[in-house]
């Protein structure tokens, strides 16, 4: 239990997870990131993918994000999203309908380049979900 | 003196509407434990936000290059404020005392010589605003057909107090509610969200800390800080949902205390004008058998 700290996962209606992790991997905003006890203090964001949190070897747990915020500092893990869902309780409607919203906002014209890279990360990441 | 019959019926309407008072009564306790869970589920979300926030504004070195949501337009001319208040009635004073919080924030504002614009969510906002300020008033939403508030709507309204904060329509904004203190106390806040308010002091020391960001602490920040917006209009829709419930608790109680006290005043009256009567027949009859 000496490598674990703390993890939390917020959002704006309630507390969705919080408990120790080992390690959670977390889809920074540059690439997926690891995060392990004593990390450097840091805030980043999130892009479109799955938060893993690992309590233990071979023991995980799967949260599919949108978007969000995260803070590490002092061993404590903050991750604020308003669209973290656990991968368990994901429908194949709900996928079908961001799926089919992603598709729409990248066929509009006055998207900037930083969006549409956004966008077509998010649909990567959906796709690889449905399978 | 009204007749017996009269006090018949008023004796009667005053007991039906006792029983709709308590009827709203329970509905309203029944409604705050839920809002109460949800307020106090939603503190964690703005608080760390907060945090956040004050941690990279902190360590924004270049304030010059800073987000506008942070130091403001540098100027101080248009003054828009968001009045979030409840969309039904009969709660007590849960939405005169917003109203009025806001109404002496909008003479100050109008003293000073500045320009006032207003955004009501709710519709009892906008109805008592409108005599007085309906010129001023230049958006209004209510969430009338909605069923429960959830963090979309407060998207929504932050995406509107942002694309007139991108058109330049004006240069700070505040947001006026219903803070929930405990089920007999709410207390009317304003709060500044553009440009953000330097927070307590006591949080600083967090701020000598070395973060690494990812990517640059601007760049952070022009993000983050739009979010905010709508996070502290959840939050704000939170504390106002469970507020509105209990002063509607507390205001239908009474409301049921002062019925039951006026049946009582009311039957009172109701007997002895009975009895009354009943002695004046009583004297006629003996007063015509003596005179015989």
């Amino acid at each position: 239990m000496e490598d674990n700290f703390k993890l939390e996962i917020i959002s704006p209606e309630k507390i969705i997870f919080s408990d120790d992790a080992k390690m959670v991997t977390i889809p920074s905003y540059e690439g997926d990131m690891s995060i392990l006890k004593n990390h450097i203090s840091t805030i980043t964001f999130l892009r479109p993918g799955i938060i893993k949190v690992q309590k233990e070897e071979e023991n995980f747990q799967e949260f599919f994000v949108q978007d969000g915020t995260v803070e590490f500092f002092k061993d404590n893990l903050v991750i604020l999203s308003a669209s973290a869902v656990n991968k368990k309780n994901l429908s194949k409607e709900f996928l079908d309908y961001l799926n089919k919203d992603t598709k729409d906002k990248l066929t509009r014209t006055n998207i900037t380049d930083h969006d549409r890279y956004i966008l077509n990360h998010k649909l990567d990441v959906l796709q690889s979900l449905t399978i | 003196m009204p007749s017996l019959d009269d006090l018949k019926k008023r004796i009667k309407s005053v007991k039906s509407t006792q029983k709709i008072t308590k009827a709203m009564k329970m509905v309203a306790a029944a409604k705050l434990r839920r809002a109460q869970e949800n307020a106090e589920k939603g503190r964690p979300f703005s608080e760390k936000m907060n945090n956040i926030i004050l941690n990279l504004s902190n360590s924004v070195s270049d304030k010059d290059n800073a987000s506008k949501f942070l130091v403001g337009t540098g100027k101080n001319d248009v003054h828009l404020c968001v009045v979030i208040t409840a969309d039904r009635g009969l709660c007590g004073g849960f939405n005169t005392n917003i109203c009025r919080k806001a109404k002496n924030y909008f003479e100050k504002i109008l003293k000073e010589g500045k320009t006032l614009k207003i955004f009501t969510v709710g519709s009892k906002g906008y109805d008592q605003l409108k005599r007085v300020y309906g010129s001023y008033i230049i958006e209004k939403v209510n969430f009338k057909s909605y069923k429960k508030i959830t963090y979309k709507e407060a998207e929504q309204i932050g995406e509107k107090i942002i694309k007139l904060f991108n058109e330049s329509q004006f240069d700070a904004c505040k947001i006026f509610y219903n803070k929930f203190k405990n089920v007999i106390t709410q207390i009317p806040q304003e709060q500044q969200i553009i440009p953000i308010e330097n927070q307590k002091k006591k949080e600083e020391k967090t701020s000598d800390n070395f973060y690494e960001f990812e990517p640059e602490e601007n760049e952070i920040l022009e993000d983050l800080l739009p979010r905010n917006i709508s996070t502290q209009i959840f939050k704000a829709f939170l504390e106002n949902a469970a507020s509105e419930q209990g002063s509607r608790m507390t205001a239908m109680d009474s409301a049921t205390r002062n019925a039951g006290d006026l049946v009582e005043k009311l039957t009172i009256t109701y007997n002895r004008s009975r009895q009354a009567a009943i002695t004046k027949e009583l004297i006629e009859i003996i007063s015509g058998a003596e005179s015989l």
